[in-house]
Formats: structure tokens, C-alpha cells, sequence
């Protein structure tokens, strides 16, 4: 008995020494919120703060995704952020100076994108330029094409359809009347009972999903977490989500962009983790060489990950011109540092072929409450950009020394 | 006459594992010692220890070197004595010229002020010594492995080497370079080099050892001298395994049946030099249930061969027709050679054959993976299963499928590589060096696994340099020499001498 107890203990330390990088993520994002929370008096975890906080990085994290998938199949993206600000810049000169219609103006901006995507993921792909020359032209072609496009003025404001797409908010699907009780408990003025509804509805899928893992693992007999670690894990998950959403709830309930950010975030990691074509982007980024001797056609894939990515760098043009409801020629500046940035303290490896898409989700969050946080304690921008890079050397460096422990 | 070395009882334990246990070692001045074992033996790890890898004071027993106690503290220490390691992977700068690698690090220079001069003459003396006639402002990435490997040496001999050690330096040579090798390890030992070799090919430790020290797990298990005429290929592989092996190849029922695989009039020039033809008019068929050799010599155009046929991985105005059980077959991309039920191992498995830093599991699946996913969607259950089948089937030595492959031996890296390519389950596999620099017993069972499949009805085509390897395999071997069939020869008409005066009187 108190043998079979040890192995099991044995085990916990060796599979949590194993999965450290994650969870050390988790438990970082955790620390870095409740310091926040203490040295800002509480105004972290405000309901209109939480809010903003989503508002300020669905862009980032909208990118990183793309990010991720870029920089496990060996390459690097610079672009983005110019890309970002010039689908900006396009969207305005279309609907506010040639009058296109919002719908339209989307989907020509997504558009865009993809051309912008496919131009340099060609030459990456198919020429084998190395995609940090390809995209450091980009960054420097797409800045000075929307100073060209805005003719060094900011362009805007934009109309209110436009700017739901960042700045709107889900209606209820209750009204008021039936939701006044629940106001009445939280004590708020009004209760969003969708955002709560959705939050224990993700809660029960989160947990249903896992649960569901395990008893196939058992059934195949593959030895999987250990049982505590999953209940400590799915609990804490599961609390900050039910907070979260009670949170949104008491104010303005779920942005639109939180919306498109969870949707998109659940499509990439089931797309990287569980698909043929994810587990061949990691081949690819692991040993070009071997996954092409196998069949793999990686050159058609290298090109579709910056497909991908100027898409997404297109959409989250588009989500950061209606929050600002104007576009500018400074629009996206140096965000792709942010971006690549958030995919390393996810802890994707710079040489390919390893990183996941939560992780890079985590990465983003981290950052963005560092920026949040530190504007609320009123931190100088000077010191701010100091923390936030010894903040990425650290999480670098946590991951190279485990690594050389391991060996 | 006292030994130049003596390491006694050296013993050095890692976490959990005890890599030497009480190791002798006898090493007299002025001799070649050949140092035998399987791959995980130890013998690294020993030469480690002696060299200063692994400090003093990291490892029980005593050294004594040069007739004094020596307790190196790295290896710059030890290189002050006299004490050269060449490595497997040469450690020289591609883009540098062999002069400038010959004096990295020791470079004659005053003040910091490099001599162009002295460094060009020495140069060139010691080329000439190791029997190089290339000019010294040459860059190593001009000279091929076996010239490189000659470098290596001639640095060594810079550094005014006592004891010279080579860790498998023909492992990558062609025929005529490793006899070039060991001819000037002979020509060095006359100059007073004492050497230590370490090696898998045992008829080039016969050639060349005075004395021969066997290690296995970790233990000195023996030692022969050439001087009572003892060494032999035999006893020294049964020391390597500790049991006899009566037959290095196993035996296997030959009775090839239809053709499966005919390859005509196959052209390919040189993907960079147009006007170099690499492949002339090779016509070749491998039957069911057959086993094909192709020998030849180092740039023959075997490799080429084959990766021409795998999806034109290799080379360009590709001509000729393929076909399997007598229907034309597109080979034109490696899927669509891979759905036509071609199978290519690779020569190089660790750089073209497996993704190194993924998991056994990822590693197999790689090349079909719609057999393990639905509307592609992986299933990792069924995928972790069809892992497991192969690790049971090819006797895979891991704890699980999760472990990442680069921490595995040669030979279980091997058999990764080979489950991979039968999971994608090919009619025709073409093996290229499917043995290269894996041990003795590994060895064993890969030719097993080659054994079986000919069993189950596939056809395999062997690419291999070690020539005793292909006899004791082959149904059949093509004899190849500067991208052509020079003939063609039945396992009973084949030997050594045929092969060779094939390829010669081309």
C-alpha cells in the first residue's frame, strides 16, 4: 500500500517535471494577474476592465495563432503588423472615400490579405528566400503603402456596423425584465445571462471533453495525467472561466471579438494538434528534409501558412481600425514584435517544429495584462518596454535551461 | 616495455546507469589498438574519460599516461600531452580553406597578427605527410569526406600528436578512401604514433591493429594481439555479443516470384550542371520475394539512383519508365510514389529520414497518415496503437512510444525509419546503407526484418558499400560504376573479386 502510494507519487513529480512549460504558463499567467490585481487596488479584475482587456488584445491574439502555425514550420512573419495597418488603411479608403458598402469592404480587406499572404509566402515557398528577408520587404512595403494609401492623414470615422466588429457587444437572448432578478443578486445594474450562460455551458464542455480523453486513454491503455492534476487543472480552469463570465455578465456581456477570438482559437488548436495537416507543419518545421522524403508536399504547406497568416493579419487590421474607428499611418506599428513575442513565451521553439496554439493564446494574455496592468500603476512606458523584454528572455531562457536539465 | 597508456578500473556511473564498470585498457607505445563494441558499449564514454571530456575526480580508477599518473582536467589538457581525438562528426569549418582549419585555435601568428607565410608552408608540409595534393587556401567544403577526413588528421599532427585516436573513421569513406586511411595509420605508426581506433568494420581492424580490446556493457571483456595471432573477425564478434554468431546472415527460403518492379531506360542529369548526366540507360527489375543488391563505389550513382525513381527527389530531365506488376506507375511526385507502393530508406536517417526532436509515434505515422485519420482528423489512440504494433513487431528497445527518437540508439532509429515505411505499406522498398554505422547485433536484426519482408512478397532493392553485407543478403546485385549497370550477377556467381573486376575493367 504505502509502496504503490510512493510509485504514484513518483509519477506526479516526473510527469509534472515533463509537462513544467505548460503548466509553468498557467501558474506565470495566474501569478502575473493576482499581482496585478493586488498592486491596482482591484481594478485588474474589474467587470469593465476584463472587458478591455479582451477589447485591447483580440488583434494580438488573432495574429499569434497565425504566428504560431508560421513559426512552427521553421519560418518568421515581420510583417504582420505593417499588414495590419495597411488593411487598416484600405478599409477606410474604402468605405469612407470611395463609399464601398461595410460588407463588401470586408471581404475585398480579407481579400487583401490572402493576396498579401500568398505574394510572400511564394517566394518563401517556392524561391527559398528566407522568410525573415521575404517579410522584412514586406514590413517596409506595407508601412510605406499605407502612408501612400492615407496620404499621411488619418482616415475616418468609420460607420457604427463597422465598428460592431470590435466594439459591439452579443444581445441577451433574455430580456431584461427576466434577467432584473439576477442583476438584483449580482448587484450590478444588469445581468448578461448569455455571457453566463455560454461561460457554464464552455465549462461543461471543457469538462465533459476531458473526461471523455481520459476514459478512452484507459480503454487504450495509455497512461495519461495524473488523476489530481486533472481535477486541480479543470478546476482552476474552470473557476477563472465562471469568473470571467460572471464578470462580462455584470457589465455589457461578450464583445463581438471575444466571440471570433474563442471560435478561432478552438479551431486552431484542434487544426495544429488534431489534423493530418497540423501534424505535417510540425514535420515540416521538425526536418524539412524527412517530411518531404515522405511524401509530404512541404512546400504548398509553407505557402499556405502565410496564406494563413495574411488573412488573419487582415482580419485583425480590420478588428484594430474599428476599435480606433479611424485608420492611421502608425496603425500596427512594431505590434509584430508583440506578436512574435507572445508565440515565444507560449513556448514555441525559433528553429520549427514545436509550439502550441494555447500556449501562444497564454503567451499573448501574459503580455497583455503586463501592458494593462502596468498603464493602470501608471508605469512608464520606458520601464514597461524593459519588463516586457527581460519578461521574454526569461520565459526563453526557463525553457532552454529545462531543456539542458532533461538532456 | 611499458605501455605509453594504461587505464586501470576506470569506472563512471551517470544517474541511474553504470556506464564503464572496471574497464582495462593497454595501450603500448608505437602500436594501433583497435577498441571493438557494440554502439552503447561504452567505448565513447571511455575515450571521454581518457581524453578529459569527463574530469578527473568524475570517474573512479586510475590513468597513467606517458609514465606518469595523468589527471586531465579538459581537453585542452590532455591535448597538451599529446592527446588527439578525431571524431566521427568532423569538426571542421566548411567555409574556411584547410590552412586557416588546420591552425584554429593554434594559429601561428604573433601578437595576433596571423603569419600568412608560415601558415601556407606548414600547411603543406603536413598535407604531404597525410598524402593530400590539394592547395591550402582550398575550402574544406570542396574535398569530399574521405579528404576531409585526411585534414582532421594532418591536424592532429599540427598539434605534435603522441596518441592518436580515431573514433569510426571510415564510417563515411568509400572503399578507396578507407584503404587510403589506413594506409597512412600504417605509415604513421612507422613515424612512432601510437594510435587507437575505434570501429565497426572488423576486417579493417584486422588490417591494421597490433592488438585489439573488445568492450561490452561497459566491460573489458577481452583482448587479442595480432602478434600471437589471435585476432580473428569471429571471436571478436562473439566477444562484441557474447554468444557465437555462426551466421552474420540469416538464412532465408529464396524463391522470388512475379516481377514487381521494372525500371527502363532510366536517364537523370545533375540537378545543378545540366550538362552532367548522372544516370546512363539503367534498366534494372526486382521480383516478389526478392532481395536486389546494387554495389558500387562511393558516387556511383546509387543513391541518385534511387531518389530519381522516389518521386524525382533528385535530379533533373528525368527519363525513363517505371512500372509495378507490369502496369505503368507515376512516380513523378514522392506521394504519388508513395501511393504506387514505393518505399525509399534513406543513406542519412538522422538528416532525410526522421524528424529527430518528435516521438517514435509521430515518427512512424509520418508518411500515411490518412492510415490513422478520418476526413483529416488524426485518431491518436488508433495512431499510438499501430506504434506499439511496430515496436513489438521490430523490437523496438524503448520504453514507450513517446520517447523522442534522437535519444535512441542507431539501430532502434533504424527500425523507426524502417516501420515508417512499412506502415505506408509499399510493394517495393529500396534500402540505401539500411546498416550504416549500426552495431553488430542490430545489424542482425535488420537483416531479419529484410528477411521477412522478402517472406511477406515484397521486393527489396539493397544499396550498400559493405560488399559482404550484399553477398549474404542478395537473391541478385546489379554492379554499378559512374551512373550505369556494369553487370549484373546471381547470388552463386557473385563474390568480392567479380564485383571489384566488374567495376574496374568498366
Amino acid at each position: 500500500m504505502d509502496h504503490a502510494q510512493g510509485a504514484q507519487a513518483k509519477g506526479m513529480a516526473y510527469y509534472f517535471k515533463h509537462h513544467l512549460r505548460e503548466y509553468g504558463l498557467l501558474i506565470a499567467l495566474i501569478a502575473i494577474m493576482l499581482f496585478f490585481q493586488v498592486v491596482t487596488d482591484g481594478t485588474l479584475l474589474k467587470s469593465v476592465n476584463i472587458t478591455n482587456l479582451f477589447l485591447q488584445n483580440s488583434y494580438i491574439i488573432i495574429m499569434a495563432l497565425g504566428m504560431l502555425v508560421v513559426i512552427v514550420s521553421g519560418n518568421i512573419d515581420l510583417s504582420v503588423g505593417s499588414v495590419m495597418g495597411f488593411i487598416g488603411a484600405f478599409a477606410a479608403v474604402m468605405i469612407v472615400e470611395l463609399g464601398q458598402p461595410v460588407w463588401i469592404t470586408i471581404i475585398a480587406s480579407l481579400g487583401m490579405g490572402v493576396v498579401i499572404g500568398a505574394a510572400q509566402g511564394y517566394f518563401v515557398a517556392y524561391w527559398k528566400i528566407p522568410s525573415f528577408i521575404v517579410t522584412l520587404a514586406g514590413m517596409l512595403v506595407f508601412r510605406g503603402a499605407s502612408l501612400w494609401l492615407l496620404e499621411g492623414q488619418s482616415v475616418g470615422p468609420f460607420p457604427r456596423e463597422f465598428q460592431s466588429l470590435s466594439t459591439g457587444f452579443v444581445g441577451d437572448i433574455l430580456p431584461k425584465a427576466a434577467t432584473s432578478g439576477l442583476a438584483e443578486l449580482a448587484g450590478s445594474r444588469n445581468f448578461n445571462a448569455l455571457a453566463m450562460g455560454l461561460g457554464i455551458i464552455a465549462v461543461a464542455v471543457i469538462v465533459y471533453m476531458g473526461l471523455r480523453d481520459r476514459a478512452r486513454n484507459a480503454q487504450y491503455g495509455i497512461e495519461g495525467e495524473p488523476k489530481s492534476f486533472f481535477i486541480v487543472r479543470n478546476v482552476v480552469i474552470a473557476l477563472a472561466l465562471l469568473f470571467v463570465s460572471f464578470k462580462l455578465a455584470t457589465f455589457r456581456g461578450l464583445p463581438n471579438v471575444l466571440i471570433s477570438m474563442v471560435v478561432l482559437t478552438v479551431v486552431y488548436a484542434f487544426l495544429t494538434a488534431n489534423t493530418t495537416i497540423g501534424r505535417r507543419i510540425y514535420a515540416l518545421g521538425g526536418n524539412e528534409k524527412a517530411a518531404k522524403l515522405s511524401g509530404i508536399k512541404t512546400e504548398r504547406l509553407t505557402f499556405l501558412a502565410f496564406v494563413n497568416m495574411g488573412l488573419l493579419a487582415a482580419l485583425a487590421g480590420l478588428i484594430f481600425a474599428a476599435r480606433l474607428n479611424t485608420a492611421t499611418p502608425k496603425a500596427g506599428f512594431a505590434v509584430e514584435l508583440d506578436v512574435i513575442a507572445a508565440v515565444f513565451i507560449g513556448g514555441a521553439s525559433m528553429s520549427g517544429g514545436s509550439g502550441k496554439v494555447i500556449g501562444a493564446v497564454v503567451g499573448a494574455f501574459i503580455m497583455g495584462v503586463m501592458n494593462n496592468g502596468m498603464s493602470i500603476v501608471g508605469i512608464g512606458i520606458d520601464y514597461q518596454q524593459m519588463i516586457k523584454g527581460l519578461v521574454l528572455l526569461a520565459a526563453v531562457f526557463f525553457d532552454v535551461y529545462n531543456r539542458s536539465k532533461q538532456g | 616495455m611499458t605501455p605509453l597508456l594504461e587505464m586501470r578500473a576506470i569506472t563512471k556511473t551517470f544517474p541511474g546507469v553504470k556506464a564503464l564498470d572496471q574497464v582495462n585498457l593497454q595501450v603500448a607505445e608505437g602500436e594501433i589498438h583497435a577498441i571493438c563494441g557494440e554502439n552503447g558499449a561504452g567505448k565513447s564514454t571511455l575515450m571521454k574519460v581518457l581524453s578529459g571530456v569527463y574530469p578527473a575526480g568524475s570517474y573512479d580508477g586510475e590513468i597513467h599516461y606517458d609514465g606518469a599518473l595523468a589527471q586531465f582536467r579538459d581537453i585542452s589538457d590532455s591535448e597538451a600531452r599529446g592527446i588527439i581525438i578525431i571524431h566521427q562528426e568532423l569538426a571542421l569549418v566548411p567555409l574556411l580553406s584547410i590552412a586557416e582549419n588546420l591552425f584554429l585555435g593554434n594559429e601561428r601568428a604573433a601578437k595576433g597578427v596571423i603569419d600568412w607565410r608560415e601558415t601556407f608552408q606548414r600547411t603543406e608540409a603536413l598535407l604531404k605527410k597525410v598524402g593530400l595534393k590539394e592547395a591550402p587556401a582550398t575550402r574544406i567544403e570542396q574535398l569530399g569526406v574521405g579528404k576531409q577526413q585526411l585534414v582532421e588528421i594532418a591536424k592532429a599532427l599540427s598539434k605534435e600528436v603522441k596518441l592518436l585516436i580515431l573514433d569510426e573513421p571510415t564510417a563515411a569513406l568509400s572503399e578507396a578512401d578507407s584503404q587510403a586511411l589506413l594506409d597512412l595509420m600504417l605509415e604513421l605508426k612507422t613515424q612512432g604514433v601510437t594510435q587507437i581506433i575505434i570501429s565497426h568494420k572488423l576486417n579493417e581492424v584486422r588490417r591494421v591493429a597490433d592488438t585489439v580490446t573488445v568492450i561490452r556493457d561497459g566491460t573489458s571483456v577481452s583482448t587479442m594481439t595480432a602478434a600471437s595471432g589471435d585476432i580473428t573477425e569471429d571471436r571478436i564478434v562473439r566477444d562484441m555479443v557474447g554468444r557465437d554468431m555462426s551466421d552474420r546472415y540469416p538464412a532465408r527460403a529464396r524463391n522470388p516470384g512475379e516481377t514487381l518492379l521494372d525500371v527502363k531506360n532510366w536517364n537523370v542529369w545533375h540537378p545543378e550542371h545540366a550538362e552532367r548526366q548522372v544516370i546512363r540507360d539503367v534498366n534494372f527489375h526486382v521480383r516478389k520475394g526478392e532481395v536486389v543488391g546494387i554495389a558500387g563505389l562511393m558516387g556511383a550513382g546509387r543513391t541518385e539512383l534511387a531518389m530519381s525513381i522516389f518521386g524525382r527527389s533528385y535530379g533533373r530531365n528525368i527519363s525513363g519508365s517505371v512500372s509495378l506488376k507490369g502496369q505503368p506507375i507515376d512516380v513523378s511526385e514522392i506521394d504519388r510514389a508513395i501511393d504506387a507502393g514505393l518505399a525509399y530508406v534513406t543513406e542519412d536517417r538522422k538528416s532525410l529520414g526522421l524528424v529527430l526532436d518528435e516521438d517514435i509515434q509521430t515518427n512512424i505515422t509520418l508518411a500515411n497518415l490518412p492510415g490513422v485519420a478520418k476526413a483529416g482528423v488524426i485518431n491518436e489512440r488508433e495512431e499510438t496503437q499501430v506504434a506499439e504494433k511496430y515496436r513489438g513487431a521490430m523490437n523496438i528497445r524503448t520504453p514507450s512510444v513517446f520517447q523522442k527518437v534522437v535519444n535512441l540508439s542507431g539501430g532502434n532509429q533504424q527500425k523507426v525509419v524502417l516501420s515508417k515505411w512499412l506502415f505506408a505499406q509499399p510493394e517495393v522498398l529500396i534500402l540505401d546503407e539500411p546498416t550504416r554505422g549500426i552495431d553488430v547485433g542490430a545489424k542482425f536484426e535488420i537483416y531479419g526484418i529484410i528477411n521477412d519482408l522478402a517472406a511477406q512478397g515484397k521486393g527489396v532493392v539493397m544499396i550498400s558499400s559493405e560488399m559482404p553485407e550484399l553477398l549474404g543478403m542478395c537473391d541478385r546485385i546489379y554492379v554499378m560504376n559512374e551512373g550505369a549497370l556494369v553487370g549484373e550477377l546471381t547470388a552463386e556467381d557473385a563474390s568480392q573479386e567479380r564485383i571489384m573486376s566488374l567495376i574496374v575493367t568498366d
